[in-house]
């Protein structure tokens, strides 16, 4: 079966696990490994796993997307050159996928509404954070059956899985999570709360969402469509699982949830950094489908 | 070593956690007005720091902490617009807090700050703590649940806050689980690594009954700022009683400044009477300090064990098993509900199989 070639930019614990997460797909396949240091562990791997690898940053890629038919390209550096990224790759044609906090494009959480943005044929869906990802798709399950008037969620994460760009900027991760909670969560006030436990062996990424109802909450209506959700996300997350709850305290539900990785290059615990790679795999999917289908397709941008 | 002789005429700054630590053991629920009325009384007996915030700090208030009778920005303009010569400083746990909310308590009129951390991970500091000192603000790096990190740890965790801005490192007993030695060992670790002019400090918990001789331990070993609480009032036994630990500097010589008397007459005719319970080394608050549990857990648990019917200290020493930090104030429940399935104990409303 015909596969769409992607394009990985940024040779991290990120970028890397990804390289395992887009092999396994049906319809990706990883072909160009983008780094900024020739001697880095990321782009060694890559080369070993058989792709093809450039230590130049984007500008070294750019010359081979068309000839080696590049269409979709996935963003693990910082949200300090994403836009540019962004723009190049744009020009040529190839659809971003942007894992840093820099959120040029939609905010895109896929079981929620990875849809609307695959049939807008969007060119740049940015997918939030770690606990974004782990968290919304539930914060939507109750906001679907009723109004919910603030959602809140804690994540705690092993601190061997928070690399140190995360950690000097805590307050880009509070702000971006907060304000998907209400875009795409649906809720109308968001929280989000951050906690980095250092405990061996390394706890595995934990997540508790709060939500407040308006009115008094349909508690059998609510729990039906948190499971579903639960099992959308299973989908492409199999270590999403629930723990406890839902519970009603009042208009308060309250979920306790794990996720667990897959172990592909980060160990299991780092459930937050497999959930971003995988759920950016299932957007790139979701895009490739309709591509393959002759449903979409991607246009090389104009220069404004 | 005659302790005594060695610390006469040492001088040591008092930092009053009531309305801060206090807020914990009120369940948040502490009026502006009182407030006002404890920090007015606190600034007349020359306490030169008072914290005021949410007990969780800035950002607290939340569903996992609970909701404050009023903003904290409104507490602090409250407080430090009548304040003689007391400072009111604020705690701020970075993935809690955010600069924004700092720049807010600042406006409101707070000048000094705990940026707060769990005791390995004082690199989630550095963009608050350089705010806080463009602010201008007296900045302090906290180091919580310092027990579960040993004195070359807490030295390097130190050295990094330093690094940041951070003009005064604290050694924070959260679980009040340290004993003298552990203290000392931690503090001049800390002495030996920092500059001369960083002051190091010690916030105690009275969870073992060590609040008073944790904080002597503190200054042997070189620490000039103490925290403490009126009363005690603060999370799990309390923090280290600030009237009990002036009344034992007095005895020993070391400069506190305070008037005594009138800190005595503080807590016995303002905070005891505003106690909800009687802040002491209980069951459950004896064994936080012996399980080395976040002390702030206490009522948490409490709740919780009412709720699904496990006893709180089997809750807590589960949360001390599974090294559950401060912050995870979500996990008592979640810990609870476990715990009440592995027994067969029903779960009201639970979905999960």
């Amino acid at each position: 079966m015909k596969k769409i070639r992607c394009a990985l930019i940024g040779s991290g614990n990120i970028g890397t696990d990804l390289i395992y997460k887009i092999r396994r797909s049906p319809v990706l396949e990883p072909v160009w490994m983008v780094g900024i240091d020739l001697q880095s562990e990321g782009l060694a791997r890559a080369r070993e796993m058989g792709l093809k690898t450039t230590a130049e940053g984007v500008d070294g890629l750019l010359p081979h997307v068309r000839g080696d038919n590049i269409q979709i390209a996935f963003d693990a550096t910082s949200a300090y050159v994403h836009a540019e990224n962004s723009r190049k790759l744009n020009e040529l044609g190839v659809m971003m996928i942007d894992l840093t906090p820099a959120a040029i494009g939609p905010l895109c959480v896929p079981p929620v509404n990875l849809r609307e943005h695959a049939d807008r044929v969007e060119m740049n869906v940015n997918m939030i954070s770690c606990a974004g990802q782990a968290t919304i798709p539930i914060v939507h399950a109750v906001s679907r059956v009723q109004a919910v008037e603030y959602a809140e969620i804690v994540a705690s994460l092993a601190s061997k899985s928070i690399g140190p760009g995360t950690r000097a900027n805590l307050d880009e991760f509070t702000y971006t999570t907060s304000n998907a909670i209400t875009r795409v969560g649906g809720a109308k006030r968001g929280k989000a709360l951050a906690i980095i436990n250092p405990a061996e062996p390394p706890m595995i990424m934990r997540n508790t969402i709060y939500c407040l109802t308006e009115d008094e909450p349909d508690h059998a209506r609510i729990t039906d469509s948190i499971l579903a959700m639960i099992a959308e996300v299973q989908k492409y997350v199999p270590g999403y699982r629930l723990v406890n709850g839902p519970i009603y305290d009042g208009n308060k539900v309250s979920v306790f949830m794990e996720v667990a990785g897959l172990g592909d290059y980060l160990p299991k615990y780092a459930g937050n950094l497999d959930i971003m790679t995988a759920a950016a795999t299932r957007t790139a999917e979701m895009f490739a489908e309709e591509i393959l289908a002759g449903k979409i397709q991607l246009k090389a941008e104009e220069i404004a | 070593m005659s302790t005594t002789e060695n610390l006469k005429g040492r001088k040591v700054i008092l930092h009053d956690m009531c309305l801060r630590d206090g807020m914990h053991a009120k369940r948040e629920q502490i009026s502006v007005e009182q407030m006002v009325k404890v920090a007015t009384a606190l600034d007349d007996a020359g306490v030169p720091y008072l914290q005021v915030t949410h007990g969780a700090g800035l950002g607290g208030n939340s569903l996992q902490h609970g909701f404050a009778l009023a903003p904290n920005e409104e507490y602090i303009s409250a407080v430090a617009s009548r304040m003689k010569q007391a400072k009111v400083s604020v705690l701020l746990i970075p993935g809690l807090g955010t600069m924004k909310e700092l720049q807010a308590a600042y406006d409101a009129g707070a000048r000094s700050v705990h940026v707060a951390t769990h005791c390995t991970e004082a690199d989630t500091s550095p963009q608050h703590i350089a705010y806080a000192r463009k602010l201008g603000m007296d900045t302090t790096g906290f180091l919580m649940m310092a027990h579960l990190n040993d004195a070359a740890g807490i030295a390097a965790q130190g050295k990094l806050m330093e690094s940041y801005g951070a003009q005064t490192v604290y050694v924070t007993d959260s679980a009040g689980y340290m004993l003298p030695e552990d203290v000392r060992a931690r503090v001049a670790a800390l002495r030996a690594v920092l500059k001369p002019e960083t002051e190091i400090g010690f916030h105690g918990h009275h969870n073992l009954g060590m609040g008073i001789a944790n904080s002597i331990a503190a200054i042997e070993a070189g620490a000039t700022r103490i925290d403490g609480s009126v009363a005690g009032l603060g999370a799990g036994a309390g923090n280290t009683p600030l009237e009990v630990f002036a009344a034992v500097c007095e005895r020993m010589g070391i400069d506190t400044g305070v008037d005594l008397f009138k800190l005595m007459d503080v807590a016995e005719d303002v905070i005891v009477p505003m106690m909800d319970h009687l802040v002491r080394v209980d069951r459950e608050s004896l064994t936080l300090g012996f399980a080395g549990v976040y002390s702030t857990f206490l009522l948490h648990a409490k709740r919780a064990a009412d709720r699904f019917g496990v006893p709180a200290r089997d809750i807590l020493v589960e949360l001390g098993r599974k090294k559950m930090i401060g912050g995870q104030e979500d996990m008592i429940q979640d810990t609870a509900m476990t715990l009440a399935k592995e027994r067969g104990l029903s779960i009201r409303e639970a979905a999960a199989a």
